[in-house]
């Protein structure tokens, strides 16, 4: 991919930033600069403001896959799924930090950040959003703004053993 | 010969308070132990890690590195301190294994959690405590008011050749701390540094894993550096062992840290917390400022923390810290605590675990 293309699309790939019409509050991933589905649609032109979706959601479906596509192989078999997020907007990302049979539908998770892939071992590497189950992962993109506090009890050791 | 931080600036220390406002961990999720990897190698690995006090050590997954990993802590301090990153002055990583070697991890972190474009960042390295190095530079900026707030990450996915002593403990974590002089949970009383030219672990430029000077790396290096540092951290501050709840040191594995706390005079107690090797290896940049974090978990007000890291190369720095008020508003229960990392974590063959970490050569298909 030319290194300008991913630079662009930084934004959301590292923090899930897509947009929001101001006159109906359907949220966009990615980013649309017109509200196709609000009834005053023509009016939302210049009124779609930027949003950060939290990362928070559960996947609708997936795929086990076992012939990865470049740049995956170290990977095999992983999981790729649809998630619907909080906001609404539908995602598709590898899901991580879990055996892919474990991986079911309604599975609640929240985006992580890892590397996408790297241009051959002397190009530019890229990052972006992938998603882990809601335990495993630390905290979304869009952390600050919406999103739950992850449902982790007070620190005590015996609290630790009984999630690990 | 030891550096103290002059009366002059001392006195600014004093004066203006600043400290840890917040601080996030991340442990990748996959484990080995030694062994697992002795049986590879002809070696009596359980041994070996009875030797070093290392059950096992964490290995990062293949879309893990010091960017991923430096990320994920951050973004549980940001969300724990109820920090708009755009307040954040300034970012520093400490790591001696940044993805490149010319262009910043900083600069990708620091767009990841959403704090550009108005701060300066950049990285350190200075083998495992380049992040301590970067928390010093974070207090200047903080209390000099040039900044709100400062971030300092240490983190590391490090390697040792295979075969080498050092594959039994090189692990990977991180950890991000926050300083600011808002809302601080843990004050940085008094900060000194012990810094000599000692040549005990490198790894040349283009060269793949570090080679270290076997047992010169224990008393004329780690020891003498780490001793040498908590002693004028004694003379600056004006304590003695007693006066801490919590002592941390760099932990390059669970045998060094043990040793130099009893000859220091710190008990079981005192060093409880902040070990954490024994369970995740060595995490170098991060080893000191996880075993800080896990004693943050658990502390209370008013309890003193000291701190020391080390760098191989050489150099420790020292933190004097005290836990205060502020603590008890904070929300600890926000993401991960370190303990859910000391327990959890998948086991790896070695197979895998070479596979991941990229040692196994591929040919062209």
């Amino acid at each position: 991919m030319p290194i300008a293309r991913f630079w662009r699309e930084t934004p959301r790939r590292y923090n899930l930033g897509g947009s929001r019409c101001a006159i109906c509050s359907t949220v966009y991933f990615p980013p649309r600069s017109v509200c196709p589905t609000c009834s005053a649609h023509r009016q939302s032109l210049g009124k779609m403001e930027p949003f950060h979706l939290s990362g928070e959601g559960e996947v609708v479906t997936f795929s086990i896959v076992h012939e990865a596509a470049e740049g995956f192989e170290m990977q095999v078999p992983y999981a790729l799924a649809i998630v619907q997020t909080i906001e609404g907007p539908l995602l598709t990302g590898q899901v991580v930090n879990i055996a892919p049979e474990e991986v079911k539908i309604g599975l609640k998770v929240r985006a992580t950040f890892r590397k996408l892939r790297e241009e051959g071992p002397a190009g530019v590497i890229h990052y972006g959003y992938k998603f882990a189950p809601k335990e495993e992962a630390g905290r979304g993109p869009g952390a600050g703004q919406e999103a739950e506090p992850a449902t982790i009890p007070p620190v005590s050791p015996e609290s630790s053993r009984a999630r690990a | 010969m030891s550096y103290v931080v002059s009366k002059s600036c001392d006195r600014i220390m004093q004066q203006t308070k600043a400290g840890i406002v917040s601080y996030g961990v991340y442990v990748p999720r996959y484990r080995i132990t030694p062994a697992e990897i002795g049986r590879v190698w002809g070696v009596d690995g359980f041994a070996m890690g009875q030797g070093l006090n290392i059950e096992r050590k964490s290995v990062p997954a293949p879309d893990e590195d010091t960017v991923t990993i430096s990320t994920e802590a951050l973004r549980v301090a940001l969300v724990r301190g109820k920090i708009e990153p755009q307040e954040i002055g300034a970012l520093y990583i400490g790591s001696e294994s940044h993805p490149y070697a010319v262009k910043p991890t900083a600069t990708i972190v620091a767009h990841a959690v959403g704090a550009t474009p108005n701060l300066t960042a950049a990285d350190y390295e200075f083998a495992c405590k380049a992040g301590t190095a970067a928390i010093q530079t974070c207090l200047g900026l903080v209390r000099s008011e040039m900044i709100r707030y400062g971030v300092a990450i240490g983190t590391d996915t490090s390697q040792g050749a295979p075969g080498d002593a050092l594959e039994y403990s090189a692990s990977a974590g991180g950890a991000a701390l926050v300083i600011g002089r808002e809302n601080v949970i843990a004050t940085v009383n008094h900060t000194v540094s012990y810094t000599t030219d000692t040549p005990d672990f490198w790894r040349r430029e283009g060269q793949r894993y570090p080679s270290h000077g076997g047992r010169f790396t224990g008393e004329p290096a780690y020891f003498r550096h780490v001793s040498e540092c908590a002693k004028s951290m004694f003379k600056a501050a004006g304590t003695t062992t007693k006066d801490y709840t919590h002592v941390v040191f760099h932990q390059p594995n669970g045998k060094f840290p043990r040793r130099i706390g009893t000859q220091l005079g710190f008990t079981d107690e005192q060093m409880k917390y902040g070990m954490v090797t024994p369970r995740i290896g060595n995490t170098y940049s991060a080893a000191a400022l996880i075993g800080l974090a896990n004693a943050l978990d658990h502390a209370k007000p008013d309890e003193r923390i000291l701190v020391v890291g080390y760098g191989s190369g050489a150099g420790s720095d020292a933190f004097d810290l005290t836990v205060t008020d502020a603590l008890r508003s904070y929300d600890r229960s926000v993401g991960l605590p370190v303990q859910y990392f000391l327990d959890g974590g998948v086991e790896l063959s070695y197979a895998v675990y070479a596979k991941y970490r990229g040692k196994i050569e591929m040919g062209a298909a």
